[in-house]
């Protein structure tokens, strides 16, 4: 279990990402960033307090991986990766333009501290099983995690991959959804109904918890459950596409959108009172 | 160094074998190398490498896509993969995982791709392929080959495995003629000058090598000296030899178990066009899909056996 101000230190960072991600986009103009701001608690979660890396030693031969098979979201894990000391947090203002080492779907062999190339939906998904299977074959004992965006569960290969990973009891293998219910054209209901999501990933013998994905809590408790099993994991993250600022929230404009100076003015105030409320709550914490 | 057979004759011993025996023997030096399929591995000879490899072998079953995307999973730990399936479902179904996750992703993935061309034969037109060549071509940093016979294959698997990279090795699954003595050793890159000519050159890879040698030699008897050239690299392609061939001869024959457009021809016409223009007679399938048959009557109907390149040849010397 989490400590209320440890909490509270994941949500700060949360807004950390969020503030970044969204400076980041607006240096462009325009940007993933609805994908990108639904995944802020997750990111914290695993960057600040699950996972074994190193960002002096970005390729540690048995850290954990992340794979963000919703490559899209790039900006987000970018920003993460600044704020954890990969790089520096000004190369963030320099995401898509020519020549960047940040290029709008995580890239490998461009960003350090990027695990896998995504942008093709469905691909991560089976990578993470490899990169699982991997570390296994050379007896480590390090955790993979794999994140889809809930659209991206209309791709076959998905289910391919998690047939898979049941069969070979890829138990050091957790994947998150960020169940946002949007898509571009849509909601996933209008679109393809992803229909009992819990049931589907059962039937193919995955461990599944379905929980708040803004609650950095219940994140962490979900991944230490999931570490419990013998068997691989899916967290079916309930979120809210563009969460954090309020004119991207659940639009279903929201996915590749334009962050103007002031949109960017508004998320910034939007999440500096959050972050004020936080700090508050840290203080009544650290008083007593 | 290569030396040629005296006779063209077929092989006594299916490529997948070899392919397989070989495998083997680099695994046993090399605890990294795997092999991965989707549910081939009974038709490709690959059951013995599972019986003393159980731990390093990941049949997938029948979903080619994921098999490449965890192919390309385990390169990242530094795993080097060697993954199978007929060459059709390696070019067409899974080419997005190959060319993101594998070769974008700067992995270190061996595509093995069976059963290539008219060695589907009684698999028929849906199992030809006959544009793997070419898709891969397409893809940057793919290194693209087609073994000759089983002797190459042989030299060349452990170079396959010892370069980092990802490759795509186009291979028979039952036997083909021998076209080189055992233990001959190749370059990949670099294409093999069979035979010096001066009327024509024919360039030709996998099972049409065989074909061109004994076109060749009934040419020679009836005074018409042409080259030969085993272009078994198609990417990186040996620019320098073909220019070299096109400036000695100025008329080039190419011929492949594959489509012309976009395969070997293409190729080939491309160091022409930009380098030196000759006269050029394509063989291989000509805009068309493949169709069941033997495999031989197959390369007499597709035009790409020995009667087919002596035609082509005395055509071109109208
Ligand atoms: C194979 C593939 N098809 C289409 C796309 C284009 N595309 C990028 S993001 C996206 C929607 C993704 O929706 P979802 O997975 O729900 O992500 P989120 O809404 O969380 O951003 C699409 C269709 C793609 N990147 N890959």
């Amino acid at each position: 279990m989490l400590k209320n101000n440890e909490k509270i230190q994941l949500d700060l960072f949360a807004a950390a990402i969020r503030c970044e991600t969204l400076k980041s986009i607006a240096a462009i103009g325009i940007g993933h960033i609805g994908g990108s701001l639904s995944i802020a608690e997750l990111l914290a979660v695993l960057y600040q307090r699950v996972m074994d890396i190193d960002p002096h030693d970005p390729k540690k031969e048995d850290r954990d991986y992340f794979v963000c098979s919703k490559g899209h979201a790039g900006p987000a894990v970018y920003s993460t990766l600044a704020l954890r000391g990969y790089f520096p947090l000004q190369e963030l203002s320099t995401l898509n333009q020519l020549g960047t080492s940040l290029p709008s779907h995580c890239d490998m062999r461009k960003t350090v501290g990027i695990d896998m190339t995504t942008g093709s939906l469905g691909q991560g998904a089976s990578a993470a099983c490899g990169i699982a299977l991997g570390n296994r074959l050379k007896w480590l004992d390090n955790y993979t995690f794999a994140l889809f965006g809930d659209g991206e569960l209309q791709e076959g290969q998905i289910w391919e991959s998690m047939m898979f990973s049941a069969h070979h009891h890829l138990n050091h293998l957790i994947c998150f959804v960020d169940k946002n219910n949007l898509q571009i054209d849509g909601t996933t209901d209008e679109i393809c109904s992803l229909g009992d999501l819990k049931a589907k990933f059962q039937a193919f013998g995955i461990f599944v918890q379905e929980i708040d994905g803004h609650d950095t809590r219940e994140i962490y408790l979900a991944i230490l459950t999931a570490k419990q099993k013998n068997c691989p994991s899916v967290i079916i993250l309930n979120t809210i596409k563009g969460r954090g600022v309020s004119i991207f929230e659940n639009k279903p404009s929201n996915h590749n959108a334009e962050v103007s100076k002031e949109i960017l003015e508004l998320g910034l105030n939007e999440q500096a009172e959050i972050i004020k409320e936080l700090e508050c709550a840290a203080n009544v914490c650290a008083n007593g | 160094m290569y030396a040629l057979m005296d006779e063209i004759r077929e092989s006594t011993v299916d490529m997948r074998t070899v392919f397989c025996n070989v495998l083997l023997s680099l695994a046993r030096e090399n605890k990294d190398i795997c092999l991965l399929d989707a549910d081939l591995m009974g038709a490709m000879g690959t059951k013995p490498f599972l019986k003393e490899f159980p731990e390093r072998t990941f049949d997938c079953g029948i979903q080619e896509a994921n098999m490449f995307g965890v192919a390309a999973g385990l390169s990242v730990t530094g795993k080097i993969p060697f993954a199978h399936t007929f060459a059709v479902f390696a070019s067409r179904r899974a080419l997005d995982q190959i060319y993101l996750s594998c070769a974008y992703a700067g992995q270190n993935v061996k595509i093995i791709g069976s059963d290539c061309g008219i060695h589907a034969a009684l698999n028929g037109g849906t199992h030809m392929a006959i544009d793997d060549m070419g898709i891969f071509r397409a893809v940057p940093e793919m290194t693209v080959i087609e073994p000759t016979d089983n002797a190459m294959l042989e030299a060349l698997l452990p170079q396959v495995a010892a370069v980092y990279g990802c490759f795509y090795l186009r291979l028979v699954r039952r036997t083909t003629p021998d076209v080189y003595m055992p233990g001959s050793e190749f370059t990949i890159g670099k294409a093999n000058i069979l035979k010096e000519g001066e009327a024509a050159t024919i360039i030709a890879n996998g099972y049409c090598v065989s074909q061109a040698l004994l076109a060749e030699k009934r040419l020679k008897a009836e005074g018409i000296s042409v080259g030969v050239i085993d272009c078994f690299t198609l990417k990186p392609l040996d620019e320098r030899a073909i220019i070299q061939a096109a400036q000695k001869t100025g008329n080039i024959i190419t011929v492949e178990n594959h489509n012309t457009k976009n395969g070997l021809g293409s190729a080939v016409a491309e160091v022409l066009c930009e380098h030196s223009p000759a006269r050029l007679s394509r063989l291989g399938f000509i805009d068309r899909f493949g169709e069941v048959g033997k495999r031989d009557e197959l390369a007499g109907a597709m035009g790409i056996n020995a009667d087919a390149i002596y035609s082509a040849v005395k055509k071109s010397l109208e």
